[in-house]
């Protein structure tokens, strides 16, 4: 916390809470964009293999700008990265508005309970659950998978903390978390009818927005807004759908193979292998689906997910024209942070 | 058994149908013999139900059984045991993301719920597992249940 004098002099510091608004559960800007009705754009940041600060801030720089908010991954892949919960409260010490993703598969319901408090204790406005990718996919497959909660678990867990102020043993809260709640959905895989269902589930477990997996398929994405939409589920949930940056057919037929649950269709394939410019072409694809998403009926946002191709996010999100000029808060105070080469 | 297991999917119709004739009877029958015997036949009976049903549902022994809420299909085999599936990883072919030879049980699930006529109970939230329950026998849990009720 800043003292007086240089609040008054250089304004809010960026790492103190915003004031809470009327209706909202968080302090957070995200949650402020959503509920203002504006078409909001997340992306993710891959925590480094490195227990360096600047790194995160490095790496955060460059969607300054361009952003709403930002996941850090909890160990995406079943893979060891630095933890989600110190990424956000290095970013959250800089202003950013940092989604903290929580999966089940490394902590139980003693640990993450804690984690929680804590991150909404450094700052964090917004929570994404996740089951969590089972440990035989990763860099670690001989680790225990713990799995002591599902998402859905995980959701209620977070729901009781922060509005019943409250512990799962029943033990009061002194102060409860004040947190955006958030869920994965994936309309993409099968069982492809169940799917809507399964996100319903979810909005009655507590989920206020959903971000999904990647997107490549627009018809399959109108079908299951469709449908979204006529159990209300949208009016109770912001849905941001999940589109990706494929660098090359390659890593298009590497990920449908290889990462479960990701559909990409052959003519994306095809549009990939038939073109000169293949890593321009699936920038292209992805600003084209940004456009589409962005005109279906019930969607908020995009989740933009650029693994390796961070530095082209903010290219990506200026062509789609998607924020219609608006321009998403950024930290000014960063001067001692060298820019990361785009 | 992996095979009697999606048999037993297959027929969730006629196994909701057994489960909800049976069920109770057993339950019936489990609060006389809690009454009288107290906690010494705990052992023969769990055995008893592991046996059954891990012939035909290759139950885990969770002690929370969901499966008339999952289509017959039981959560404990998914190797996350979430037990609000599916997870977002499902093959294209509607097998697991872990184990690549398994059909996801939560596919299964649903499947299984489409056919049943309370199929809709797959769309209630399931909490976590109470982990002190393990081993322990639903049977049991649910006679005890209906007696402390008296």
């Amino acid at each position: 916390m800043t003292d007086r004098a240089t609040i008054d002099a250089e304004g809010l510091n960026p790492g103190d809470p915003l004031p809470m608004l009327e209706g909202h559960v968080s302090h957070g800007r995200f949650e402020r964009v959503l509920r203002a009705g504006h078409f909001a754009v997340s992306t993710e940041i891959a925590p480094p293999d490195s227990a360096d600060p600047e790194e995160v801030l490095r790496r955060a720089s460059l969607f300054d700008g361009y952003v709403d908010a930002i996941n850090a991954t909890d160990g995406s892949g079943a893979n060891c990265h630095m933890s989600s919960l110190a990424v956000c409260a290095i970013l959250t010490r800089e202003g950013y508005s940092p989604v903290i993703q929580v999966s089940c598969r490394d902590r139980n319901r003693i640990a993450i309970q804690g984690d929680l408090l804590g991150a909404s204790a450094l700052g964090v406005c917004s929570v994404l659950c996740l089951s969590g990718d089972d440990v035989s996919v990763g860099d670690h497959p001989e680790a225990k998978p713990v799995f002591d909660f599902d998402s859905v678990s995980l959701l209620q867990t977070v729901r009781t903390l922060r509005d019943e102020s409250r512990f799962l043993s029943g033990r009061q809260l002194d102060l409860p978390p004040r947190l955006f709640l958030g869920a994965s959905i994936n309309p993409f895989a099968p069982p492809r009818t169940a799917r809507v269902d399964q996100f319903a589930k979810k909005v009655s477990a507590g989920a206020q927005f959903v971000q999904s997996q990647y997107c490549f398929d627009i018809d399959m994405a109108r079908d299951f807004m469709a449908r979204a939409r006529d159990l209300g589920l949208t009016q109770d949930c912001y849905v941001l759908m999940g589109v990706g940056v494929l660098a090359s057919a390659k890593t298009a037929k590497w990920l449908k193979g290889a990462i479960p649950g990701v559909h990409i269709p052959d003519h994306v394939i095809r549009r990939l292998e038939q073109a000169e410019k293949p890593k321009a072409e699936g920038r292209k694809i992805a600003v084209e689906l940004m456009q589409q998403l962005a005109e279906i009926d019930g969607i908020s946002g995009i989740h933009l997910m650029a693994y390796k191709q961070e530095e082209w996010v903010g290219e990506i999100v200026t062509q789609s024209g998607v924020l219609q000029g608006r321009k998403p808060w950024a930290p000014t105070r960063l001067s001692h942070i060298q820019p990361a080469k785009a | 058994m992996y095979r009697v297991r999606l048999w037993s999917v297959r027929r969730s119709r006629q196994m909701e149908w057994l489960y909800n004739t049976f069920n109770p009877l057993v339950v019936k029958l489990l609060r006389g013999v809690v009454k009288v015997f107290g906690t010494r036949l705990d052992k023969p009976i769990t055995a008893v139900e592991a046996a059954a049903k891990g012939f035909f549902f290759d139950c885990k022994m969770c002690g929370d059984c969901a499966l008339s809420r999952t289509g017959m299909s039981c959560p404990m085999n998914c190797p996350k045991t979430i037990r609000n599936g599916p997870c977002g990883g499902v093959r294209e072919n509607g097998m697991c993301e872990v184990k690549p030879e398994m059909r996801c049980v939560w596919v299964a699930a649903w499947d299984g719920a489409s056919r049943m006529q309370h199929g809709d109970a797959i769309k209630q939230v399931n909490f976590a597992v109470d982990h002190r329950l393990k081993g322990k026998s639903s049977w049991l849990k649910l006679a005890r249940e209906e007696l402390g009720d008296d």
